[in-house]
């Protein structure tokens, strides 16, 4: 096995497992963790000391919260601002409303290109809504450019990380796969020569193909312009090289004002990567003749984000950058990786976006994958309370439960409405807690603690002891203590 | 000064050693202490597990109770931010206007342990003797919930005898988060595991914090790997005075 940990993972949230499940083959691979553990590590040990360099920081997120914040309340003013000034510079926006509409168009455009070949920066969007296969069954040959996509293309993977998408892929396992599908039987893996077989690989491509795909970091509504931010350099090539660029981004990545990207900027490269600026960051305005491509597409996908506009508490997701600061820092992220997220989109962010972007009709179980430690708020350059998101959907999952016959089978279920009737009141509590010291006495052994236990509390006593319950309340010790005292 | 003590459903039934020494320690420093038999549970569980109707119950339960109370202290960080956090959201949604008028009144006088010792009664040293050495471990709802700082360590750094040894990665979560440690039980226990490499380094003989919610996890896992390591509440340590019985303590 080179190139996945258990076969090919799956992140489409309509058929992937339930997350504690897809979280099982990674927790039994320690050295998939100690990679994805390593490589968290040193994002956010760089983070934090440029983070800590800025005296302003706070105020920067809360700046940035209120741009996006704006932006999302008037969206519709902003990406009509958008379409009009994107199309007044020489561009031409597309509407999708789903993943198959944006597919459809960009498969027709890449048509009346009559392209065979098509390379492409770095975009989550389109993995979003699998763009790689329909074009491909388009006859159409899509090159990934960004080494790390490049890696999982060629490895048949699929990324586990916003920003580093092959973060779970080590350097052995890239000679691997580039000495295999590139024909380089004598590649060695030191990081320079495995850099310069992906570079000798891509740079024919960008040589000789006339057409590109990317995705987009913002769309600014005042000049009708599009940024991008990358590191490799793979980006500017494609943006300026070729005839033709598509450009495909979410509804919610506008800004309203040029000058915005001074806050956002100095935010999402320090969240991102660890930098002050990311090496490349590339803004173009429509088409500029014998200037970079001649024609210039947009498409301003939906694909489930307006419903979400429309929820006062959940709206927040949509403010997200993509910087994957929350991922980084997460404890549960550090243990899974992506893959167990069962979306293009993993860790906290993932974990709230991707219900969403299914209309809470899949992917129940991410809400729950996580011990709601709030580190991920933390770090947010744009402040989402994670955490609250993630409650509100839990609340959305219970209640779709309380509408369904499964409640009658769930243990869980069960325990939480025999637990809510017990806290009514004080004589049910205490004769609750004389039934739970009775019924835990016999998996009491004689040192008092508890080792084993049946059905869900097995599922502590798999790795932990419990102490069995002490022979007094607190409640009754009081009791007597008064008792005495008169 | 007088106090309500709300003691948490969980430390009533898995730790009275820390509601006992909650009361001694408060009583040792001039605090009339009250106990209103009648509480139960502040609703966290259910509110972080999505029940939201019954999380409600007992937020709504929890403001009659202690409506009138002068102050209230709880033992337990995440109870305390469970109030703080999610009572007003839950109130917004399901409350009337006069529960969300008595909720505000209350509000300001609920506290969480090291902040009644620390911010209310203004003291630091609390006259303690504890002869060993202990790790702290910042709970996640202490930490970034109620922001409480150094408060512990500044009540930890004042115990006669104690030696503090710092935690690697002290604010990382345990991997406890209430009922996650039952629905996600093998990505809990990964959590745990990692955990537990950083507090055992500390060759520490114990680990205390605000909250015996992650002690349980820890202190669990102490027991099962047979480890040199025992968990303690923070009140246990700071009600621990010389010539005090040691089973009243640990």
């Amino acid at each position: 096995m080179s190139t996945s940990y258990t076969g090919h993972p799956v992140l489409d949230p309509r058929f992937a497992p339930p997350f504690p499940t897809a979280a099982l083959p990674v927790l039994r691979n320690p050295q998939l963790r100690k990679n994805v553990a390593h490589a968290t590590d040193v994002i956010q040990t760089k983070r934090a000391r440029l983070v800590a360099e800025k005296s302003d920081w706070q105020q920067l997120r809360t700046t940035a919260a209120a741009i996006r914040s704006h932006a999302l309340d008037h969206l519709g003013d902003y990406l009509e601002e958008f379409e009009t000034r994107c199309t007044a510079a020489g561009g031409k926006v597309h509407w999708a409303s789903d993943a198959a509409e944006a597919r459809a168009i960009i498969v027709e455009l890449l048509r009346q290109e009559q392209a065979s070949e098509v390379i492409k920066i770095k975009t989550m969007t389109s993995a979003e809504i699998q763009l790689n296969p329909a074009i491909e069954a388009a006859g159409i040959h899509a090159y990934e450019t960004d080494l790390a996509e490049l890696i999982l293309q060629l490895g048949e993977d699929e990324p586990s990380h916003i920003v580093v998408p092959a973060l779970h892929v080590n350097r052995s396992q890239v000679r691997e796969i580039f000495a295999r599908r590139m024909g380089l039987k004598d590649l060695p893996d030191d990081p320079k020569a495995l850099t310069a077989a992906a570079r000798n690989y891509l740079r024919q491509k960008f040589l000789t193909i006339p057409t590109a795909i990317s995705g987009a970091n913002f769309l600014i509504a005042e000049t009708g312009s599009v940024a991008i931010v990358e590191s490799e350099g793979n980006g500017r090539m494609c943006l300026t090289l070729p005839r033709t660029l598509i450009t495909l981004a979410g509804i919610e990545k506008v800004l309203p004002r040029f000058s915005d990207l001074e806050v956002m900027l100095q935010l999402l490269a320090r969240s991102a990567t660890g930098e002050r600026m990311s090496p490349y960051t590339s803004l173009w305005t429509g088409v500029t003749p014998g200037d970079g491509p001649e024609r210039f597409h947009v498409v301003l996908l939906d694909n489930g984000r307006s419903p979400i506009l429309a929820r006062p508490t959940e709206r927040q997701t949509l403010r997200c950058i993509r910087c994957a600061a929350c991922l980084n820092t997460c404890p549960v992220y550090r243990q899974t990786g992506g893959h167990a997220y069962g979306s293009v989109y993993p860790g906290p962010i993932g974990a709230i976006l991707t219900p969403q972007l299914m209309q809470m009709r899949r992917a129940q179980s991410l809400p729950y994958a996580s011990s709601l430690c709030g580190a991920c708020y933390d770090v947010c350059p744009v402040k989402i309370e994670i955490p609250k998101v993630l409650l509100e959907l839990r609340s959305q999952v219970v209640n779709q439960e309380r509408r369904s016959i499964a409640q009658f089978g769930d243990f869980m279920f069960i325990g939480m409405k025999a637990a809510n009737m017990i806290f009514g009141g004080a004589r049910r509590f205490r004769a609750a807690q004389w039934l739970g010291r009775l019924a835990l006495r016999p998996f009491t052994r004689k040192d008092g603690w508890i080792h084993n236990l049946p059905s869900l509390g097995s599922k502590w006593t798999q790795t932990r002891d419990l102490r069995g319950l002490p022979d007094q309340s607190f409640r009754q010790w009081w009791a007597a203590r008064g008792k005495e005292e008169r | 000064m007088r106090a309500s003590l709300f003691i948490t459903c969980y430390n009533d039934t898995l730790f009275p050693e820390t509601g006992r020494a909650v009361v001694r320690l408060l009583e040792r420093l001039g605090v009339e202490l009250e106990f209103d038999p009648r509480q139960t549970c502040c609703g966290q569980m259910h509110a972080n597990t999505g029940f939201r109707i019954e999380a409600f119950c007992q937020a709504k339960r929890f403001v009659k109770l202690y409506r009138e109370a002068e102050t209230v202290v709880i033992p337990s960080s995440s109870c305390v931010a469970m109030i703080r956090d999610q009572y007003p959201g839950l109130f917004d949604e399901l409350g009337d206007e006069s529960l969300r008028r008595e909720f505000a009144a209350l509000l300001p006088k609920i506290y969480e342990l090291s902040e009644f010792l620390i911010d209310r009664l203004g003291v630091e040293d609390v006259g303690a003797y504890f002869p060993h050495r202990v790790t702290y471990h910042a709970s996640c709802h202490s930490l970034r919930g109620l922001h409480v700082g150094d408060r512990p360590m500044r009540l930890l750094s004042k115990v006669r005898g104690l030696e503090l040894i710092p935690l690697a990665n002290m604010d990382r979560c345990c991997g406890f988060g209430g009922t996650f440690s039952i629905k996600n039980a093998e990505v809990s226990s990964a959590m745990l595991a990692a955990k537990m490499q950083d507090v055992l380094a500390t060759r520490a003989e114990y680990c205390t914090a605000l909250d015996n919610s992650c002690l349980m996890h820890l202190g669990g896992a102490m027991h099962r790997q047979y480890a040199a390591m025992r968990t303690i509440h923070l009140a246990q340590i700071l009600c621990a005075t010389e010539g005090a019985k040691p089973e009243e303590v640990a």
